[in-house]
């Protein structure tokens, strides 16, 4: 009788080195208690600079209007809608972490599942400026509300994608914050009750919402994690779903085509998981936890890369051929003029895309790579430039020509502006990471305390005999019952 | 109201368990038991019967889909019905989206609120805390005395089942509002108290 799921001595550790329940949350809530250092320091003030830049860019452009980008008649959605897409991509890799591989059982995820939530928020806050601000006259952004008004009342369109996208990414940040804190409550329990400060115990008795860790609040903890992860999980494939709609129910050629909703998910998970590599290669190392999230894990976020980045590559030659197979004269226009032309004005953004998206991530297959720490990190960002482009080249390079000659736009190249904006919710996604990083629990601290007798190192080398002599019993029961 | 509870604290869900059988088998009565990460199986050794707060979930849910069904479908045939493009006024298809969306907001946002009523959870909500280690590294249990109970003795079983730090508290066991950074707060009075 064990009460403890042991786990195969052929699965890497998921913690490693001597550890005890204490020195999980010494390793994990001690870095909150220290006084910031200098590199934080220095880190969230170029966060903040870059902030107030994309807030004075907004400013600019709520004051003069969206003639401040270089937008014109015929790319009418540019960088911001590109940045649109990379954001709210970037943010299902922590859903997807958090929800599915929750129901799928995925040990792993503990230890990396806090931060890409955390990510995926803020992702999506990003993400959200973006079509807000497209608006034009943001003031009466309310409009797309669905409520009775005096206006008629004048409804929204609940047939446009558009209106859908509305409802998906708001329902989207609802649900990942609420995912997100509840998991949350019980970590800043372990803060508060640490605390040695009259205001750390006044902030975190406030944000733990008075959590004791009753048997009784446990269990209703653990209902509601899966059943939000069973709602998350086909949100998340229904929010990247919507926002391919906004391209694939349109009638412009190359947006209109039935595979863009698992084409869109499957690039958003890629771009996700690279910046969650990003971010967390830099947590792991400035606080200390090496231990928690090891090489296994980078390595086990390097398959889904893999994985996630082939079935963007057929995707992407899949789309071709329809292109071609279709005989639609302006469709294979569009693919052969204005993508796989290199000497063409955005050939560049086609070829910047697959050697990034496709072509780079193959290297992966080698598990020398994938466990390599600085390699990854190199890919993370290579990924995420990649994917970048693949939204520029499905929105610019599908519109810039489109059925006039005569309003051809040969350039579009953004202002300083629209530059800013993009640079200020980089600004707003690192003060927010920077925050969440010296202030809340980066690491699930009673999620890794659960695993920590199936998958810590110490444990594991313990249990394996166990393990051997249960299967050895289990072996001569069968051969007996055999006979 | 204020009780009295001997308080054990356990450092490992081995011994926790059969402590914890042992306990209820002796006639003894759990107020409860503070983890610092759930236990599974813990709830049933306790006798404590499933949620049903998935439950709720799933009626919050439909809640959701019949807001979002009847709302956009009022709306398009009986209050303002809008000619786009020829295209019928009930599109059931064109409306999947948006309900698919109200159901899983109704539902998380109606589970989360029931979650924090169920518990008593919010900004603000203070409890007695049996032991700053039930958040850290231990198992705290909390036997509730009646004025029948015999402190020694609970103390001497709790001992004997493997408990490495005993003491016996008067406390709360509501919740009130107050703040961590104060001392414990016990509405003390003369009626109150067992003894």
């Amino acid at each position: 009788m064990s009460l403890l799921k042991y786990e195969s001595e052929l699965r890497e550790p998921l913690i490693d080195g001597e550890k005890n329940y204490h020195q999980v949350t010494e390793d994990i809530i001690g870095p909150i208690e220290t006084k910031p250092t200098t590199a934080w320091w220095i880190g969230l003030s170029i966060s903040i600079a870059l902030l107030i830049f994309g807030v004075y860019s907004v400013y600019r452009e709520v004051v003069y209007g969206i003639g401040q980008w270089n937008l014109n008649h015929t790319v009418g959605w540019g960088w911001d809608i590109t940045n649109f897409v990379w954001w709210i991509g970037i943010g299902h890799a922590g859903t997807l972490i958090s929800a599915i591989l929750l129901l799928f059982r995925q040990g792993w995820r503990t230890g990396v599942n806090r931060a890409a939530e955390a990510m995926t928020i803020f992702a999506v806050i990003c993400a959200g400026q973006f079509p807000i601000f497209h608006m034009g006259r943001v003031w009466m952004g309310f409009f797309v509300m669905p409520y009775p008004n005096t206006r008629g009342p004048l409804w929204p369109n609940f047939n446009s994608a558009l209106l859908w996208d509305v409802f998906a990414v708001s329902t989207y940040f609802t649900v990942s914050l609420l995912f997100w804190y509840t998991g949350l409550l019980p970590d800043l329990a372990t803060v508060r009750d640490r605390a040695k400060t009259k205001f750390r115990k006044m902030f975190y008795g406030l944000a733990s919402f008075g959590w004791t860790g009753s048997t009784k609040h446990w269990q209703r903890q653990e209902s509601l994690a899966l059943v939000l992860a069973g709602l998350a999980t086909p949100l998340v494939l229904s929010v990247h779903t919507i926002v391919s709609f906004d391209f694939a129910t349109s009638v412009i050629p190359g947006w209109h085509t039935t595979i863009f909703p698992p084409y869109f998910v499957a690039g958003a998970i890629f771009s996700g998981f690279a910046m969650v590599q990003s971010l967390l290669i830099i947590t792991r190392k400035v606080l200390h936890l090496e231990d928690y999230i090891t090489v296994g894990h980078i390595e086990a976020m390097n398959k889904v890369i893999v994985l996630t980045g082939s079935i963007v590559g057929c995707a992407y030659l899949s789309e071709l051929f329809v292109a071609w197979y279709s005989g639609n004269a302006y469709e294979w226009w569009a693919f052969r003029q204005n993508r796989v032309n290199i000497f063409s004005p955005y050939g560049w953004a086609y070829y910047g895309m697959m050697f990034c998206n496709v072509a780079s991530p193959q290297l992966f297959w080698s598990r020398k790579l994938r466990r390599n720490v600085l390699f990854t990190f190199f890919m993370s960002v290579l990924i995420n430039v990649g994917m970048w482009f693949e939204r520029f080249v499905i929105i610019v390079t599908s519109i810039y020509r489109d059925y006039l000659p005569s309003s051809w736009t040969v350039y579009y190249s953004p202002s300083i502006w629209e530059i800013g904006f993009y640079l200020g919710t980089f600004g707003l996604f690192f003060t927010c990471y920077f925050l969440f990083a010296k202030f809340f629990p980066v690491i699930a601290v009673a999620e890794i305390k659960s695993i920590l007798k199936t998958s810590g190192e110490n444990y594991k080398a313990k249990m394996t005999d166990l393990e051997r002599m249960d299967s050895e019993k289990f072996y001569v029961e069968e051969v007996e019952h055999a006979h | 109201m204020i009780k009295k509870f001997v308080v054990g604290s356990f450092e490992d869900e081995k011994v926790l368990f059969p402590a914890v059988k042992n306990v209820r088998r002796a006639g003894y009565k759990i107020h409860d038991v503070y983890t610092p990460f759930p236990i599974h199986g813990l709830d049933h050794a306790l006798g404590l019967r499933q949620t049903s707060l998935h439950t709720m979930g799933f009626i919050y849910g439909i809640t959701g889909t019949t807001i979002a069904l009847w709302g956009m479908g009022w709306i398009f045939t009986t209050d303002w019905p809008l000619n786009i493009g020829g295209k019928p006024h009930f599109p059931l298809p064109a409306f999947i989206p948006i309900t698919f969306e109200l159901t899983v907001l109704l539902s998380a946002v109606g589970m989360v609120w029931t979650y924090c009523w169920l518990n008593k959870m919010m900004p603000g909500v203070k409890k007695h805390h049996f032991s700053p280690r039930a958040t850290d590294d231990a198992f705290v249990m909390a036997i509730e005395c009646t004025a029948k109970s015999n402190v020694a003795e609970i103390e001497a079983f709790l001992a004997q089942n493997g408990a490495i730090e005993i003491n016996v508290q008067d406390a709360e066991d509501g919740w009130w509002f107050g703040r961590y950074d104060k001392e414990q707060k016990l509405y003390r009075t003369e009626e109150v108290g067992v003894e």
